[in-house]
């Protein structure tokens, strides 16, 4: 096994982003949320970079590219200013308890690891384990996606699922079109940014009141 | 470069030119003739790609699988834009929508047009996979083109459920790559479908099967299969009927066409689970959930819409219980649900513009108000309800026949959700197409050619096959394996 600086760095980084997915979920503020969404964006970056530099391959360092300007800076500058626009900064309401939905989290690492370490046995350590950590990201966007109701949170929640498939692809060592999908999600987050502002949806869609929802479907006229 | 290549490139092409000028061009009538004129040539130059194929690139390919696929999409989606066009027209005029947003319309179809052939065309699991993400970017567009509140949830609710499905199917997709690459190397040859499913034997089972829970939960978003299938009539609902058609007849089975890749690739691993028994259970629950679902729908649109997951719930059995018999069930069945579907929401459309609403109860005696369009919505049910002899009876008869000789029981619950959903389909269709006439109507300035055209395809192929179609889909079948 390869355990150098190459491993422990990437390692931190991967680390991070799951530890920071945590700090998104027990978040109650918009503002707040959006601060740890860029931060979260930042050390994808960072890891992605690393990545390019330790597999030495230039391209990455486009992807790297992208996810700092775009994801760690101009969607959060956009969002806050549409939160502000709105008038949305209040406090988050959540369906799940704080506290439990941590708990289920954890529990989500744990089945993530149990799920890729004895599946990618032969795969290199370093790629295996980035891959436990990638889909722990991507569990715990799902997660933050079914426990808030307001469509901003919902959409930093897709957002930090999408990061964790960008370290999922940069950590698969020499996959190839890397720089394009992340192209093509970069474009899809900007339409979701968009359409939150064009259409002013606020907290409309995640209403549990079945009321609304048989309105909605045209079944009680 | 010899003429098969040039239809390749030309079936990417025309549809993205058409969509740039569609999108600069501001006179109406002038830009739904092209948009029929470039739906046109493109399924020329589908066509063509059945006489002579080029060989597989880097990035694009034709196979056996994949034409079937091209032509029926560009057959739809030509028929369709000239539904459109009579359809857009009448839009226009009562104000629903504007010259704008109708050049907006007709671009976004031309660019889903181009994404679907893209995504059926590629030779790379990710080119395939951002193809299929800018299909339903541009699906998402259109159902929200309304702009009414209901247009919007719609819109927005398929926005979120199509991305989380998209983003499974990308981690799928990734994983696939991680399964190949100690057998086949780094770089794009590793990505490449001919090149993988030669491979495909040396590769790490367990990865591959986890890989497969991913693109199926992901892919199987885009299908429409319960319990992910939340997102399906809202957006059928809400959005232009011939964007309920192309959604419906088309975009579905693209997807399924990615599942059924990834499929042969599990199918051509020895060690690999067996993929077909998950399809089959998502299939089956899909048919069952949506043959009780129907009864409950008010909404013309959205009886239809549960109605395309209790075909696609068909189909996805079919191919999930594999041999030659079943895949070639499967495959006719995605064809005929393709042209009824599409027919029917024509028909829907006009019944909807000619009433002023989707509403069924408000939907009194069409065939005496409106008798062509009356009786031809009363063939598209009969037709998409599998009553003889239309061409559904056949491909669902196939499928059944096939099951009842290998899983009896499997068979009997295909059977129950079939009729449960034949119940509800004529419960509706009674109270919609006879009796007294009711409500509001308007006469319809509509071409009927579109619908019956389709539904006139579906007649023949319930009475006659033609050798040729019935060697070739046999020959797919066979290469769909167990």
């Amino acid at each position: 096994m390869t355990r150098g600086l190459a491993f422990d760095v990437s390692h931190l980084l991967a680390g991070g982003m799951v530890l920071l997915s945590f700090v998104l979920l027990y978040q109650d503020r918009m503002f707040g949320l959006l601060k740890v969404f860029a931060a979260h964006a930042l050390v994808l970056a960072l890891s992605v970079a690393w990545q390019a530099n330790v597999q030495d391959a230039p391209h990455l360092y486009l992807t790297a590219a992208i996810a700092l300007a775009f994801k760690a800076i101009a969607i959060p500058v956009a969002l806050h200013r549409i939160v502000v626009r709105l008038g949305i900064h209040r406090e988050l309401e959540t369906v799940v308890g704080i506290g439990p939905t941590i708990l289920f989290g954890m529990g989500l690492v744990a089945l993530s690891i149990a799920v890729i370490l004895p599946v990618t046995a032969e795969a290199d350590p370093l790629a295996r384990e980035d891959l436990a950590f990638a889909l722990s990201v991507v569990l715990l966007g799902l997660l933050m996606m079914i426990a808030r109701r307001n469509a901003v949170s919902q959409v930093i929640g897709f957002m930090s699922l999408e990061n964790g498939l960008v370290l999922a692809a940069t950590g698969a060592k020499g996959m190839p079109l890397v720089v394009e999908i992340s192209v093509a999600f970069s474009i899809l987050i900007a339409f979701i940014v968009i359409g939150i502002f064009l259409f002013r949806i606020r907290e409309r869609f995640d209403t549990v009141d079945v009321g609304a929802l048989d309105s909605f479907r045209g079944e009680r006229r | 470069m010899s003429g098969a290549d040039i239809a390749v490139s030309g079936l990417l092409a025309a549809p993205a030119a058409a969509a740039g000028a569609l999108a600069l061009l501001p006179n109406y009538r002038l830009t739904a003739r092209l948009n029929v004129g470039a739906a046109l040539l493109t399924l020329l130059l589908a066509l063509s790609l059945t006489m002579a194929r080029p060989a597989p690139g880097l990035y694009l390919h034709v196979d056996d699988l994949n034409i079937v696929f091209i032509v029926l999409t560009t057959f739809v989606g030509f028929t369709t834009s000239a539904f459109s066009a009579s359809y857009i027209a009448h839009e226009l005029e009562i104000g629903r929508l504007t010259p704008a947003y109708l050049r907006f319309y007709h671009a976004m179809y031309q660019t889903l047009m181009f994404a679907m052939n893209l995504a059926l065309l590629a030779n790379n699991i990710g080119l395939m996979w951002v193809a299929i993400e800018l299909a339903t970017l541009t699906t998402v567009l259109m159902v929200g083109i309304y702009r009414t509140h209901e247009a919007i949830e719609a819109a927005w609710k398929y926005f979120i459920l199509g991305s989380v499905g998209i983003a499974l199917a990308l981690f799928g997709t990734i994983l696939v790559y991680m399964a190949a690459r100690p057998v086949m190397g780094q770089g794009m040859e590793a990505m490449a479908w001919n090149a993988l499913l030669k491979a495909a034997s040396g590769f790490d089972p367990a990865l591959l099967n986890l890989a497969f829970v991913f693109l199926l939960l992901g892919y199987g978003t885009k299908v429409g299969l319960a319990p992910l299938h939340a997102w399906l009539p809202d957006a059928h609902a809400e959005g232009p009927t011939p964007i309920s058609a192309v959604l419906s007849g088309l975009l579905l089975n693209v997807a399924l066409y990615a599942v059924l890749r990834f499929k042969m690739l599990l199918a051509a691993n020895a060690g690999a689970i067996a993929p077909g028994p998950l399809m089959v259970t998502m299939g089956l629950v899909s048919v069952l959930f949506a043959s009780f679902m129907l009864y409950r729908r008010r909404d013309i649109k959205r009886m239809f819409a549960y109605s395309s997951i209790e075909h696609m719930g068909i189909v996805t059995f079919a191919f999930g219980m594999g041999g030659p018999l079943a895949n070639f069930a499967g495959l006719l069945h995605m064809a005929m649900h393709s042209l009824t579907k599409s027919a029917i929401f024509f028909a829907v459309g006009h019944v909807a513009q000619a009433k002023g609403t989707q509403k069924i109860a408000d939907i009194r005696g069409l065939t005496e108000s409106h008798p062509v369009l009356g009786w031809g919505l009363v063939l598209g049910v009969v037709a998409i309800a599998g009553l003889p002899p239309l061409g559904i009876f056949m491909s669902e008869f196939l499928v059944v026949s096939s099951t009842f000789a290998r899983a009896p029981l499997l068979a009997v619950a295909l059977v129950a959700g079939l009729l449960v959903g034949f119940g509800a389909l004529f419960l509706r269709l009674h109270a919609v197409a006879f009796g007294e006439p009711a409500g509001k109507s308007a006469p319809v300035e509509a071409s009927y050619v579109p619908m019956f055209a389709h539904l006139g395809l579906v007649a023949v192929a319930g009475i006659y096959l033609p050798g040729a179609i019935v060697a070739w889909f046999r020959n797919v079948a066979e290469l769909l394996g167990g």
